[in-house]
C-alpha cells in the first residue's frame, strides 16, 4: 500500500505559540487513520493543515514539508481550491448550506463548473447512495436541508464532500455532535468509504479510533508520540505517554 | 382539684400538643406571609405588564393618530379635485388664477427619484458591505465603518448644501445644461444618503452567516470570492432585501436636501436634467403660505406619500416573511 500523504518535520505556530513540533508521518492510501489525543493536543489543527484550510487563521506559519501524491501543497504551482477539491473535508458540527438538499449536493460540481443538469443529477445520486441517505431523501431533495435530523445532515455534508470526487476525506470529529444511533451509521458509513477512499479522522473517542480505523496516531501537546497500526497501538503502545493515555491515566 | 391529677405524662403530652400546635400556626403564618408574598409578586407583574403595554401602545397610538388625521384631511381635497385629475393630473399651478391641482409630476419624480438612487445606491452599498464583512483587514473595516457611520449621521441640510454648491454647478459644467438643480442631481444625492443604510444593515446580515457555511464551501474547493457571492449573501439574502427596502423608505421620504438640489419646479420629469419637485418638497415649499382649497391639497399629498411609505413597509414585511418560511 502506498502512501497518499507524506509529512517530514512540519511545525506549526499560532502567532508566538507552537501548536505542532516535528511532526513526521505518511498516511497510506484507501485506509482509515484516527488522530486521537487530549483537547488541544493539536490534532485538529494537523488536520486542517492537509487541506490548507489553517490558510485562513490569521498568524499561522507553517514549516516543513508536506507532500500529497508527492507534490509539495505549499508549492508555488499548486491551485489550493484543486488542493481542496481532492481533499474534502467533513466538519464537527453539520453544516449543511440553508438551501435544498439537492442543491447541498450540486454546489461543489457546480462550482467547479459542471452545469450540465442531467449529469448534476447523475452526480447527486451516486454521493447520496454513497453517502448511504440516498433512500431517506430521494423524495425531498427539493427541500431544505436544515430541516433534517442532525445525523442525516452529517451524512448529508459527507456526500456532499464526496460530490466532488475527492481522493481523501478529512474527518473532523464527524460524529461528536451526534447521538449513539447516527455515530453508529456514520462509523459503518466510514467503513465502507474505505474501498474508494482514504479517510483521515479526529476523534475524541477512543473506542471509535479501535473500532473504525486501521491506523492511529497520538498526539500529545503538539507531539506526534507515536503512529502504527491501530491494533499495535492498543495492544503494545511504545511510548510510555501512549500507554498512559489509552489506559485512561490521563486526558 | 383536678388538676393534680394530671400525670406528668400527660402533662408533657399536653405541651408537647401545645408546641406543636404552636409550630403549626407558625408554619400556617408563614405559608400565608408567603402566600401574601406571591400575591404581591403576581400584582407588580401584572402592573408591570401594563406599563409595558401601556409604552408600547404609545408607539401604536402615534400610527393610529396620524394615519386618521392625514386621511380625514387628506380625503375632501381629492373628493373636490376627483381622484385621477388630481393622481394623474399633469399640472401643478395652486396659485394659479384657475388653480390645478395634477400631482403626478411629483409621483413620478419620487418613483424616479428613487429608483434612481437605488440603481446607483444599491450596488455600491451592497458590494461595499460585502469588502467590509468578508474581505477587508480589521483596520480597514473599522476606519471605513466608523466612517460610514459619520455618513449616516451628517444632516441631510448638509447634503443639500454641498449638492447645491458642488454637484449642481459641476453637472451644469460637465453635461452642458443650462441649470444643474435637476432630477440627476437629486439622484446622486440621494444615492450618497441611503448608502449608510444599505451598507450597515448588509453588513450585520452578512456578518451573521454563520463562519461554517464558508469554511465548507472553502473546503469543497471554491474560492473565497464564489464562497461569498454564493453561500454568504445567498445566506444573508433576507437582510440585503430588507436594507434595500429600507433605502427606498429613506430616499422617498427624503425633503430637505432634494428640496435644495432638484431645482423645486413642478415639472414633469422628463428629462434627467429637467428641475423637478418631490412628494416631499411638494407639502413642505408651499405649506407656509397656503390655504383653503390649496392647503387641503397639500395634505392629499401628505397622504399618497404616506400610502406609498405603507407599501414600502408591506413589501419589507412579505420579504421578510418569506424569508422565514
Amino acid at each position: 500500500m502506498s502512501n497518499i500523504i507524506t509529512v517530514k518535520d512540519m511545525c506549526l505556530w499560532y502567532g508566538e505559540h507552537q501548536a505542532l513540533k516535528n511532526v513526521n508521518i505518511e498516511i497510506p492510501e484507501k485506509s482509515i487513520t484516527a488522530f486521537i489525543g487530549p483537547s488541544g493536543c493539536g490534532k485538529s489543527t494537523f488536520l486542517k493543515t492537509l487541506n490548507r484550510m489553517n490558510d485562513l487563521i490569521p498568524g499561522v506559519k507553517i514549516t516543513g514539508d508536506i507532500r500529497y501524491e508527492g507534490t509539495d501543497i505549499f508549492g508555488k504551482d499548486v491551485d489550493v481550491n484543486n488542493l481542496r477539491k481532492e481533499i474534502g473535508m467533513v466538519f464537527q458540527k453539520p453544516n449543511p448550506f440553508p438551501m435544498s438538499i439537492y442543491d447541498n449536493i450540486a454546489y461543489g460540481p457546480r462550482t467547479h463548473g459542471i452545469t450540465n443538469k442531467m449529469q448534476l443529477d447523475d452526480i447527486v445520486e451516486s454521493a447520496l447512495r454513497d453517502a448511504a441517505i440516498w433512500d431517506e431523501v430521494k423524495d425531498r431533495l427539493k427541500k431544505n436541508a436544515l430541516g433534517m435530523s442532525g445525523g442525516q445532515q452529517q451524512r448529508l455534508c459527507i456526500a456532499r464532500a464526496l460530490a466532488v470526487q475527492p481522493k481523501i476525506l478529512l474527518m473532523d470529529e464527524p460524529t461528536s455532535a451526534l447521538d449513539p444511533i447516527s455515530t453508529s451509521r456514520i462509523e459503518e458509513l466510514v467503513l465502507e468509504l474505505k474501498e474508494k477512499y482514504t479517510i483521515v479522522m479526529v476523534t475524541h473517542n477512543m473506542q471509535q479510533a479501535v473500532r473504525v480505523s486501521d491506523y492511529t496516531a497520538f498526539f500529545l501537546l503538539g507531539e506526534l508520540v507515536e503512529f502504527s497500526k491501530t491494533d499495535d497501538i492498543f495492544s503494545q503502545p511504545q511510548d510510555k505517554r501512549t500507554e498512559d493515555y489509552i489506559t485512561g491515566r490521563f486526558g | 382539684m383536678k388538676r393534680q391529677e394530671y400525670s406528668p405524662y400527660e402533662e408533657n403530652a399536653k405541651k408537647f400538643q401545645d408546641e406543636r400546635m404552636e409550630s403549626e400556626i407558625e408554619a400556617v403564618n408563614l405559608a400565608r406571609k408567603k402566600a401574601s408574598k406571591r400575591e404581591w409578586a403576581k400584582y407588580t407583574e401584572k402592573i408591570i405588564h401594563i406599563i409595558f403595554l401601556l409604552l408600547g401602545l404609545i408607539t401604536v397610538g402615534c400610527v393610529l393618530l396620524i394615519t386618521v388625521y392625514l386621511v380625514i384631511s387628506g380625503i375632501p381635497a381629492i373628493r373636490e379635485i376627483g381622484l385621477v385629475d388630481f393622481l394623474f393630473g399633469k399640472e401643478w399651478a395652486s396659485t394659479a388664477s384657475e388653480p390645478k391641482y395634477g400631482i403626478l409630476p411629483f409621483i413620478l419624480t419620487s418613483i424616479y427619484g428613487t429608483a434612481g438612487a437605488i440603481v446607483i445606491g444599491v450596488p455600491v452599498g451592497f458590494l461595499t458591505a460585502v469588502y467590509l464583512s468578508k474581505l477587508a483587514s480589521k483596520k480597514v473595516k473599522s476606519v471605513m465603518q466608523s466612517a460610514v457611520s459619520l455618513l449616516a449621521g451628517i444632516p441631510s441640510v448638509v447634503y443639500g448644501l454641498v449638492g447645491m454648491l458642488v454637484l449642481v454647478p459641476g453637472i451644469r459644467k460637465i453635461f452642458d445644461v443650462p441649470d444643474g438643480a435637476s432630477l440627476f442631481a437629486a439622484i446622486i444625492v440621494l444615492a450618497i444618503m441611503i448608502l449608510p443604510s444599505i451598507i450597515k444593515m448588509s453588513i450585520t446580515a452578512l456578518d451573521a452567516v454563520p463562519r461554517e457555511y464558508e469554511d465548507a464551501s472553502l473546503a469543497l474547493g471554491a474560492t473565497p470570492i464564489e464562497t461569498y457571492f454564493k453561500v454568504s449573501v445567498p445566506a444573508a439574502k433576507s437582510g440585503i432585501a430588507a436594507s434595500v427596502v429600507l433605502g427606498v423608505g429613506r430616499a422617498i421620504g427624503e425633503a430637505m436636501a432634494v428640496m435644495m438640489v432638484a431645482g423645486n419646479v413642478p415639472n414633469m420629469p422628463d428629462s434627467l436634467f429637467q428641475s423637478v419637485r418631490f412628494l416631499t418638497t411638494a407639502v413642505s415649499s408651499e405649506m407656509a403660505y397656503s390655504s383653503g382649497l390649496q392647503r387641503q391639497a397639500l395634505f392629499s399629498i401628505a397622504l399618497v406619500l404616506f400610502l406609498f411609505i405603507m407599501l414600502i413597509n408591506a413589501t419589507l414585511n412579505f420579504f421578510l416573511k418569506r424569508e422565514k418560511e
